[in-house]
């Protein structure tokens, strides 16, 4: 069974940056796929792939990530200050972040108008599990 | 915090005393783009030497590699740089997947430690740069997060980036794809293997650390 798990921005907005981190790690290690409203900052993604780094082992393989962000696509620069200051006033909440464990997800493809998650085989995974 | 005042002293010592600067060029970029190959191709053009060894397993470079004062000509202007080299960010890292490539599993998990290590390192050494080459693989899809994180993060720090298109003498490559990727950034394809199209990425270089 896969578990899809939905966070609103709302649950990460009043922690720091380590503990939204931490959250979405430990949801990771549980086999969840993480569905986040909204986005962490950059320096908060690059945070969370040093931690995940820190805490591959044989158990965790690490983890697949994509932010689907659609305001990266706007070329006006009105709309890009417009939604830097919205940014500012009420936390990343334009796009999505979609966080999975490597054990379950092969690979996301982003292409720029389409999300693909390829899983790896549950077959697979299950004689890796007894092995 | 420390980085950044001992910077900005080198810095103005350097400029007081007439010192020429060395540009710190960071090479980064995910697994298996060529990071490494061009860091060599670079230095086998200025210096006559190569930096790293180059290999078809992923995360061959585990360590940062760093080369000294490589001084760099464009247009009759020279510059001098330290090219460092960086092991290739990821956000996943499974020792299985080295011993597709023969190695026992003893040594796969040693390489799987090594490589975990190596993209911490790649990490930290952001802030350690003044200029940054991403090198990605033409062959391949541009949209991959780890390349969006990467030039994301650069830009939050304000560190010029130039991409570097790398293996356009593959059939499968698509410069166009990845200049669409990222409109807002210079993109020069390049085969960092077959020293095709050097010239372009030297002028572009140049203007980069302008």
């Amino acid at each position: 069974m896969l578990t899809l798990q939905f966070i609103p921005y709302r649950e990460i907005q009043g922690l720091s940056s380590i503990g939204r981190i931490r959250k979405l790690l430990n949801l990771a290690k549980e086999n969840k796929i993480v569905l986040l409203e909204g986005r962490l900052t950059k320096d908060e993604e690059t945070e969370l792939i040093k931690t995940t780094m820190e805490e591959i082992n044989v158990n965790f393989k690490g983890i697949e990530l994509a932010v689907v962000n659609p305001s990266e696509q706007e070329e006006d620069v009105f709309a890009k200050i417009r939604t830097g200051i919205v940014g500012a006033l009420i936390g990343n909440r334009q796009g999505f972040t979609i966080i999975g464990p490597a054990k379950i997800i092969k690979s996301i493809k982003r292409d720029p108008n389409k999300l693909q998650i390829l899983m790896k085989d549950a077959k697979y995974r299950e004689k890796k599990r007894r092995r | 915090m420390k980085i950044k005042v001992m910077s900005f002293v080198a810095n103005l010592f350097n400029k007081l005393f007439g010192k020429k600067k060395i540009i710190r060029l960071g090479i980064y970029g995910p697994i298996n783009a060529g990071k490494t190959t061009l860091a060599n191709r670079i230095c086998k053009d200025w210096i006559g030497e190569e930096l790293g060894i180059v290999s078809k397993i992923p995360h061959e470079t585990r360590e940062i590699q760093m080369k000294e004062k490589v001084r760099i000509k464009s247009d009759n202007k020279e510059l001098d740089f330290n090219i460092i080299d960086t092991p290739g960010i990821a956000t996943k890292v499974d020792y299985e997947d080295f011993m597709k490539f023969k190695l026992s599993e003893k040594e796969a998990k040693k390489r799987a430690r090594e490589a975990t290590r190596g993209v911490i390192e790649a990490i930290k050494w952001l802030e350690n740069v003044d200029c940054v080459l991403v090198v990605l693989d033409a062959t391949q899809n541009p949209y991959n997060q780890v390349n969006i994180t990467i030039i994301g993060n650069l830009a939050a720090r304000d560190i010029p980036v130039l991409i570097v298109a790398n293996k356009i003498d593959l059939r499968k490559a698509n410069i166009k794809k990845v200049k669409n990727a990222f409109p807002q950034y210079k993109v020069v394809g390049i085969s960092a293997e077959k020293g095709k199209n050097m010239e372009e990425f030297y002028e572009e270089l140049f203007e980069l650390v302008k």
